[in-house]
C-alpha cells in the first residue's frame, strides 16, 4: 500500500460504513489482493477488533413501535471492583443496548430499547433503581433521531451540481 | 447600427462541453460522469467559519491582494509542502478561483504577438485567456504513449524566438496525468535555457496518488520564473466559494495585482475567512477525500482492465481518460451515442483540445455506488459496440 494509513485503518473505515461490501471489490479499491483482505478481516475478527456486522435501521419508518431511552445512572463504586461489577449487572439485561462509563456528573450511561414508555419505565423502576449500588437515575427518552452512527436519517443526499462542467 | 462586438472575442470558439450540457439537462434520468468538481460538500468546520464571519459582520472588502492572515497561511502551506518561500506581503495574490489567476498572469506577462505554449489536452480556459491577452497560443499536443506528460523534446520543438510563457497544467484535467520530479527537471532545463516563464496551474496538487505533488517552482532557478497557481476548489471541495491564489516573484505579482485590483477589487471576503480555516485545520479532510478518490480511481482502472478498455494509469486529479479508438468513431460520436443509448454522460476528449480525439474524460467525483451503476452501463455499451464493429 502506498498510503501512509495502514490497510487495517482503511479497511475499518470502509466496512464501518458498509459491512456488506463485496470482498473482491474491497480488495480492488484498496489496491491489494483479495486473499489479503480475507485474511486481515479474519484476523481482526479473531482479535476482537471487529465485534459484529450490524444493520442500521430507521425504526421510525417501520410499523414496529420502539422507544429508546438514555439513562444516566449514579452508583457507588465498590472496593476492589470499581464500576465493573455494577456495569456487568446492568449490561446483562438483554433490553440494555449499551453501557458506558462516563466522566462528569454521573457514572454510567445506559441506553435501552423497549416497546413502550411503560416497558422502559418499568425496567428503570423495578430493575435498575433497585440495584444496591445505584444511587439515582435520570431517564431521557429519545424523541427523534436526526443522525445515528454517522448517518443522517432526516434527509437524502441529492447531487445538486451542474451535470457537466469543464 | 455598427457592429458592437470585438472580433477577438467573437472568434473564440464556444466551449465544446456546452452541447452535451444541453442534452443532459433535458434528460431526466441521465447519469453524469461529466462533472469537474468534487462530490463532497465543503467540510463543515470550514463552512462554519464562513458563516461565523458573516455573523460577525465581516462583509467588507479585504485588501486587494487578500486577507493578511490568509496570505500568511498560504505561504506557510507552500513552505511546508514545497519548501518554497514567498513573501506574504508582496508575492501572493488571493484570486477569484484559479481561473482568475491564470487570466491575470497571462495579461501581466504577455505583449501582443508573443507566444504562449499550451500543452493539450488541458483545461478549456488557457487558450481563450491567452487570446484575450493578445498572445499567440501555440498548442503542444501531449501523447498517450508518454502518459500525457510534457517531455523536454516536445517543449523544445515548440519554442520559437517569440515564445515567452509555458503553461504547465499538472496534475491534469482531463487526463489525470502528473509530472514527477524527473519530468519537471528535464522541462525546467529547457525553460531556463530558452529564458521562458512558467504559469504552473497546480489546482489539483493535493489530489496526487503516488506520492506528493512536486511544483516546478521548487526546482533550482525556477522560483523566479514561475507563477504558481493553486486554490481551494479541488482540495477542500470549495468550488462555489471561488477562491484561488497565485504566488510568484514580486516583479510580476506587482503588475498582476494592478489588473486584479482594477478588475476584481478583491476576492470574496467570506470565502477568504473560510479558507483560513481550511489551511489551518483542513489537512485531515484533504487526506480523507484523497483516499476516497483513490479508491474510486483504482476501481475504475480495474473495471477498464476487465472490459479490455485501454487506459493509462493516471495518478492525479479525479479523471480517467480511456482510449476509445478501437470503436472506429470520434470521441464526440462515442459520447453522443453513450448518452442517447445508455443515458450516461461523459465528456469527449476533443473538448480539451483536438489531440483529445480518440479519448473521453470520465470523472470519478462520484460515490462508488454511482460509479458502479454507470460502469455497468459502460460495459454493456462497449460490448455492443464491439459486436457492431465486428459485424
Amino acid at each position: 500500500m502506498e498510503e501512509t494509513e495502514s490497510m487495517r485503518e482503511q479497511m475499518l473505515a470502509i466496512i464501518e460504513r458498509n459491512s456488506r461490501i463485496d470482498l473482491k471489490e474491497l480488495a480492488v479499491i484498496l489496491g491489494v489482493e483479495e486473499i489479503d483482505v480475507v485474511n486481515e478481516l479474519a484476523a481482526m475478527e479473531k482479535e476482537g477488533i471487529i465485534c459484529g456486522y450490524h444493520t442500521m435501521i430507521d425504526w421510525e419508518k417501520t410499523a414496529i413501535e420502539k422507544v429508546t431511552a438514555l439513562i444516566e445512572v449514579r452508583v457507588t463504586p465498590q472496593r476492589g471492583q470499581g464500576f465493573d461489577n455494577i456495569a456487568e449487572r446492568i449490561y446483562k439485561y438483554p433490553e440494555v443496548n449499551s453501557v458506558y462509563l462516563i466522566s462528569g456528573g454521573y457514572d454510567l450511561l445506559v441506553t435501552l430499547e423497549g416497546k413502550s414508555l411503560k416497558e422502559v419505565s418499568t425496567f428503570v423502576s423495578d430493575k435498575l433503581s433497585t440495584l444496591d449500588t445505584v444511587l439515582s437515575t435520570a431517564t431521557h427518552f429519545i424523541l427523534k433521531k436526526y443522525k445515528d452512527h454517522g448517518t443522517i436519517l432526516t434527509k437524502k443526499y441529492e447531487d445538486e451540481r451542474e451535470k457537466i462542467t469543464p | 447600427m455598427r457592429n458592437p462586438l470585438a472580433d477577438k472575442v467573437v472568434d473564440i470558439k464556444p466551449s465544446g462541453i456546452r452541447k452535451f450540457f444541453d442534452i443532459v439537462s433535458e434528460m431526466e434520468d441521465a447519469i453524469s460522469l461529466g462533472v469537474g468538481e468534487p462530490d463532497f460538500d465543503t467540510p463543515w468546520h470550514i463552512r462554519d467559519e464562513g458563516i461565523y464571519s458573516l455573523e460577525k459582520g465581516r462583509t467588507f472588502y479585504t485588501s486587494n491582494a487578500g486577507l493578511k492572515e490568509l496570505k500568511v497561511e498560504i505561504c506557510n502551506y507552500i513552505k511546508r509542502t514545497q519548501g518554497i518561500e514567498y513573501d506574504s506581503g508582496r508575492e501572493v495574490i488571493v484570486t477569484v478561483g484559479g481561473s482568475e489567476a491564470i487570466d491575470i498572469a497571462l495579461r501581466a506577462m504577455i505583449n501582443a504577438g508573443e507566444e504562449v505554449l499550451i500543452p493539450q489536452p488541458s483545461y478549456v480556459s488557457y487558450e481563450p485567456c491567452a487570446i484575450l491577452a493578445n498572445a499567440v497560443p501555440v498548442i503542444i499536443e501531449l501523447k498517450a504513449e508518454n502518459e500525457f506528460r510534457l517531455t523536454a523534446q516536445e517543449l523544445l520543438d515548440a519554442v520559437t524566438e517569440k515564445t515567452k510563457v509555458l503553461i504547465l497544467p499538472f496534475p491534469n484535467n482531463p487526463t489525470g496525468a502528473i509530472m514527477e520530479r524527473k519530468d519537471l527537471e528535464e522541462v525546467a532545463k529547457v525553460v531556463v535555457e530558452k529564458d521562458l516563464f512558467v504559469i504552473s496551474d497546480e489546482i489539483y496538487a493535493e489530489l496526487t496518488y503516488n506520492g506528493k505533488h512536486v511544483s516546478i517552482a521548487s526546482l533550482p532557478g525556477m522560483r523566479d520564473r514561475t507563477i504558481l497557481i493553486n486554490g481551494f476548489s479541488k482540495a477542500y471541495a470549495m468550488t462555489g466559494w471561488r477562491l484561488g491564489y497565485a504566488c510568484g516573484p514580486e516583479t510580476i505579482m506587482e503588475q498582476m495585482l494592478k489588473i486584479h485590483q482594477f478588475a476584481i477589487m478583491c476576492a470574496p471576503t467570506t470565502s477568504q475567512y473560510a479558507a483560513v480555516e481550511a489551511l489551518r485545520n483542513g489537512d485531515g479532510d484533504v487526506q480523507q477525500m484523497r483516499e476516497a478518490y483513490n479508491q474510486r480511481r483504482r476501481y475504475l482502472l480495474h473495471t477498464f482492465k476487465e472490459m479490455g478498455l485501454e487506459c493509462f494509469e493516471p495518478f492525479g486529479a479525479f479523471y480517467v481518460f480511456p482510449c476509445i479508438k478501437e470503436f472506429g468513431m470520434t470521441s464526440e460520436e462515442f459520447a453522443d451515442r453513450f448518452l442517447r443509448e445508455e443515458k450516461v454522460a461523459v465528456v469527449p476528449g476533443t473538448a480539451f483540445g483536438e489531440c483529445g480525439e480518440g479519448f473521453v474524460r470520465i470523472s470519478y467525483a462520484y460515490s462508488l455506488e454511482n460509479l458502479k451503476a454507470a460502469i455497468g452501463k459502460l460495459r454493456d455499451f462497449v460490448e455492443r459496440l464491439r459486436r457492431e464493429h465486428k459485424g
